[in-house]
């Protein structure tokens, strides 16, 4: 790789960067043929890790950052002063392939700025995906960025081509979109991942190749003034009706070269994390949107402590639980017990009463539960008695924001 | 009940297993033990020292050379038969067995003699002591290994006869070495590569694994270009405005970062990282300094083709979404026919010929279309799917039926297509065409007649190739005349419309 590449390397991931996905998980197993190259697991690997915190999965970069499109919150858009740079097709393929034979990379997530129409910048990029897969019998994990402004057939042919593909979102307000990214237009954007569900579901029951990891999506948090709640209910949406994967949410960040339409003060990280725990209970804990919203103020999430802790504090007359006789939905809303915890409990109760040494070797989280649950040798005081418990349980305050 | 006395009462059992996770050894160990009633007590294991160190000299090692393992044997006469254990126990045993503590044998055996003993369900119990701590080890070995096909980074050797060659030195935690070697066997299958660790080594050469003794720390080649390119894009990767170290050595300990190119990167990163962040929150909003591109912005809308011809052209350069088709066979007639029909798909004769409706369907559409009074010039034909699906059997290649997902991908060209030639009305010839059409699936027999299709005025008719498949002469004859009928029926709505 010589230098100009390199240069190159470093100006396209930098300006990917802000994208918050990198799963490579969702692809399902599957191996090369003898004389090509790569596999997926299932489940992703995580190939190194930046000193932010974020898995390096996959080669995470645009084909280029010119872009004609002026979204406000994006490093790229147009009337940004950032340095410019464009990767031709092959030069694309030669670095995934070189950094996937190093073992530094599950696969490529593909981006880009739109150049001369949406149209040409997506057949680009599904160019890439078909020469990794059709020249050099690439079978590792491709993730292609679809853009909704480009036409339908060219979206499906990149469906053909690669594991996962995710149009983005931006931000869960369609009055925030039309004035932050003028050339952005929230039902296309709907359309397009409705057009893909559709095509996703069919290929699936039809036992055909397309995008067999789903699609996916972010939304920006904290470059307007849309509340959590809404952002929920924006995700709950999506997961319900278009079949979502996974809601990414980036909180704004400064960027060098911000637009002067955007806050000051950037988002604090703590949000995007209380936003992915709620994510998360939407998903696999059975709670509704309004739920974990009821459990903050005036729909803004609770920062102090995660949301399933904040709805049982308000919700103290459904505790203490027992463990050895409630049922799952009841145990998985119980703070501190994760769904594998409350599977396991659920596995060794038929064979013994479950006591709070149990729990321990069952749950990372006993303290936070002990609390809420009754065990065969445990039962705590009333929840109500106690007006100290959620300073109790809140982690102690850290200054653990750079710019709190 | 009294069962006979064990054969030795008193004296211990010491058993010898082989360097690492020896699978076989243990078992036929266990076997042996729970044959004679050697309860846990009177066992000690002990694992046996490694062969001699492989090497890595001057870039090669034998590991490529190396001939495959024998099998290994079957059962042998006179030896205790299998045990049967439920199958929790058996997911224990195999991680276990590579984990690092010389105390895993012990334990694995206090769990089976356990089961065997009156407690079958025990290792379906999380909570009991032993089984949580075995789980731990289990766990730990599954990390280890995950952490493994992660962190391996491969250095370039070159290339040997025409295969590239890679080795990368990797400091695992238990002996998982073989435990690891599909991943990558079945990942990197074109290029040779071994991995070398200080307990065990592997390699493969595209034909077999070779596992050889532990290794010293080799003196590896320089990284290439790829190894710089790779610093430059994980360091382009690191945000500073979000630092959260903390979260990266959890998932990466520090353990990891000798063998990964990368980490030597970190301090710098995190020391910078304040200075950057401030720097661009001092710097204000900046104002653009390139003129804005108002010629470029307004020209990115107008990306549809213009014109059936850029359409066709596009259609052409496009890849089937099925398999076979050669090349895709467009519609054919005039912009501004009255009538357009649309088949189903491009058969055998259609994908050699590239032209639409001549194959034996074809024919005898052309045929009917006569009787009604349409001449071919006149309509604009066309199908839903625009390339021939096939399996190969033999020299013949067989028509196979587009599932609807394959025809919802041609649908957006058969729309534009017909946006292009405005025709007064569309008839859809069989069930497919009315899908591609209509987005509906309609039956043919039930829905054939004039109808709504999408956004044109349609009607349903029978698709000709449905008509050669009867096998009764007379049937054949009526959905002929009705096929006639039908296409003379589109012929006076259209004149109509």
């Amino acid at each position: 790789m010589d230098d100009a590449l390199k240069t190159k390397l470093g100006i396209l991931a930098d300006a990917a960067k802000y994208d918050a996905s990198c799963a490579s998980s969702g692809a399902g197993g599957r191996a090369a043929k003898k004389d090509g190259i790569g596999s997926t697991t299932g489940m992703g690997i995580c190939h190194s890790y930046t000193p932010d915190g974020r898995c390096v999965s996959l080669l995470k970069i645009l084909l280029t950052n010119y872009c004609l499109f002026d979204c406000a919150y994006c490093i790229n858009r147009r009337s940004s002063n950032v340095q410019r740079a464009r990767f031709s097709v092959d030069e694309v393929v030669a670095i995934t392939l070189g950094f996937y034979k190093r073992n530094y990379i599950e696969g490529l997530f593909l981006s880009s700025g739109i150049i001369r129409s949406p149209d040409y910048t997506m057949e680009q990029m599904m160019l890439v995906a078909r020469a990794l897969r059709q020249d050099h019998g690439f079978a590792g994990y491709i993730h292609l960025k679809a853009i909704p402004e480009a036409s339908p057939w060219l979206v499906e042919q990149a469906g053909l081509w690669a594991d996962r593909l995710s149009v983005n979102v931006e931000l869960a307000s369609d009055i925030s979109l039309k004035e932050l990214a003028p050339e952005k237009h929230a039902p296309g954007i709907k359309a397009t991942m409705g057009q893909l569900k559709e095509r996703i579901v069919e290929a699936r029951e039809e036992k055909r190749r397309f995008a067999p990891a789903g699609q996916s999506t972010q939304m920006i948090v904290g470059a307007d003034a849309t509340t959590d709640a809404a952002v929920l209910e924006t995700s709950a949406t999506l997961y319900g009706g278009y079949g979502l994967k996974r809601v990414y949410y980036s909180a704004f960040s400064p960027i060098p070269e911000a637009s002067r339409v955007l806050p000051v003060k950037p988002a604090p990280l703590r949000r995007e994390n209380r936003l992915y725990q709620a994510d998360w209970l939407l998903r696999f804990y059975g709670f509704s949107v309004e739920e974990i919203a009821a459990g903050g103020e005036g729909g803004m999430l609770d920062l102090d402590i995660d949301p399933k802790l904040a709805w049982a504090l308000k919700h103290r007359e459904r505790f203490p639980v027992d463990v050895n006789s409630a049922d799952r939905e009841l145990l998985l809303r119980v703070p501190g017990l994760g769904a594998r915890a409350v599977d396991k409990l659920l596995r060794a109760r038929r064979q013994t009463r479950l006591t709070l040494d149990d729990i321990a070797r069952l749950s990372t989280g006993v303290k936070r539960a002990r609390p809420f649950l009754i065990t065969a040798d445990h039962h705590p005081l009333k929840l109500t008695d106690r007006s100290d418990l959620r300073e109790r349980l809140a982690p102690p305050a850290r200054q653990l924001e750079l710019f709190a | 009940m009294s069962a006979p006395a064990p054969r030795d009462a008193g004296t211990p059992r010491l058993v010898e297993l082989d360097y690492g996770a020896d699978r076989a050894g243990f078992r036929r160990a266990v076997r042996d033990a729970v044959a004679s009633r050697l309860p846990p007590e009177r066992m000690i294991w002990r694992m046996r020292a490694p062969g001699p160190a492989s090497t890595l000299r001057e870039g090669k090692t034998d590991l490529f050379d190396t001939p495959p393992l024998d099998e290994p044997p079957a059962q042998e006469a006179g030896e205790p038969p299998p045990l049967s254990l439920p199958r929790a126990v058996a997911g224990l045993v195999d991680p276990v067995l590579c984990h690092a503590d010389p105390e895993r044998f012990a334990r694995l055996y206090a769990l089976i003699w356990r089961v065997l003993h009156g407690e079958r369900q025990l290792a379906d119990n999380p909570a009991d002591p032993l089984v949580h701590r075995l789980g731990l080890m289990a766990k730990a070995v599954r990390r280890d290994i995950h952490k493994m096909h992660a962190f391996v980074r491969f250095k370039a050797l070159g290339t040997e006869n025409g295969r590239e060659r890679f080795v990368a030195w990797f400091e695992p935690d238990h002996f998982i070495v073989e435990a690891v070697a599909p991943f990558f066997r079945k990942r990197f299958p074109a290029m040779d590569w071994a991995i070398l660790t200080p307990v065990g080594t592997v390699g493969w050469n595209g034909e077999h694994l070779a596992f050889g003794p532990p290794a010293g720390r080799p003196h590896l080649p320089e990284g290439d270009g790829f190894e710089e390119g790779w610093l430059a894009y994980y360091a382009s990767a690191f945000n500073p405005a979000r630092i959260n170290p903390v979260m990266m050595r959890a998932e990466m300990p520090k353990k990891y970062w000798p063998n990964l190119p990368e980490a030597r990167l970190i301090p710098a990163l995190l020391e910078g990282a304040p200075a950057r962040v401030a720097d661009m929150l001092a710097r204000e909003a900046s104002a653009p300094r390139k003129r804005d591109p108002v010629r470029a912005v307004a020209a990115m809308a107008h990306q549809a083709p213009a014109s059936l011809t850029e359409l066709n052209a596009l259609i052409l350069a496009t890849p089937a979404f099925v398999s076979g088709g050669t090349r895709a066979v467009l519609g054919e007639g005039p912009l501004g026919a009255r009538l357009a029909l649309v088949g189903e798909q491009p058969g055998d004769q259609e994908d050699v010929e590239g032209r639409p409706f001549v194959g034996p369907a074809g024919q005898l559409l052309m045929k009917a279309m006569a009787e009604a009074g349409l001449a071919r010039e006149a309509v604009y034909l066309t199908n839903a799917v625009k390339h021939f699906k096939f399996v190969p059997r033999g020299k013949r290649r067989l028509h196979q039926k587009p599932t609807g997902g394959e025809v919802k991908h041609y649908r957006w060209w058969l729309q534009a297509e017909l946006d292009f030639v405005q025709p007064r009305l569309v008839v859809a010839l069989g069930g497919t065409a009315a899908l591609a059409l209509s987005g509906e699936t309609l039956a043919v027999t039930h829905a054939r007649g004039p109808r709504r299709l999408g956004t044109h005025d349609g009607l349903i008719t029978f698709h000709p190739s449905y008509l050669l498949r009867l096998p009764d002469e007379t049937a054949r004859r009526e959905a002929y005349a009705t096929l006639v009928a039908d296409l003379a029926a589109a012929k006076a709505l259209a004149q109509a419309a």
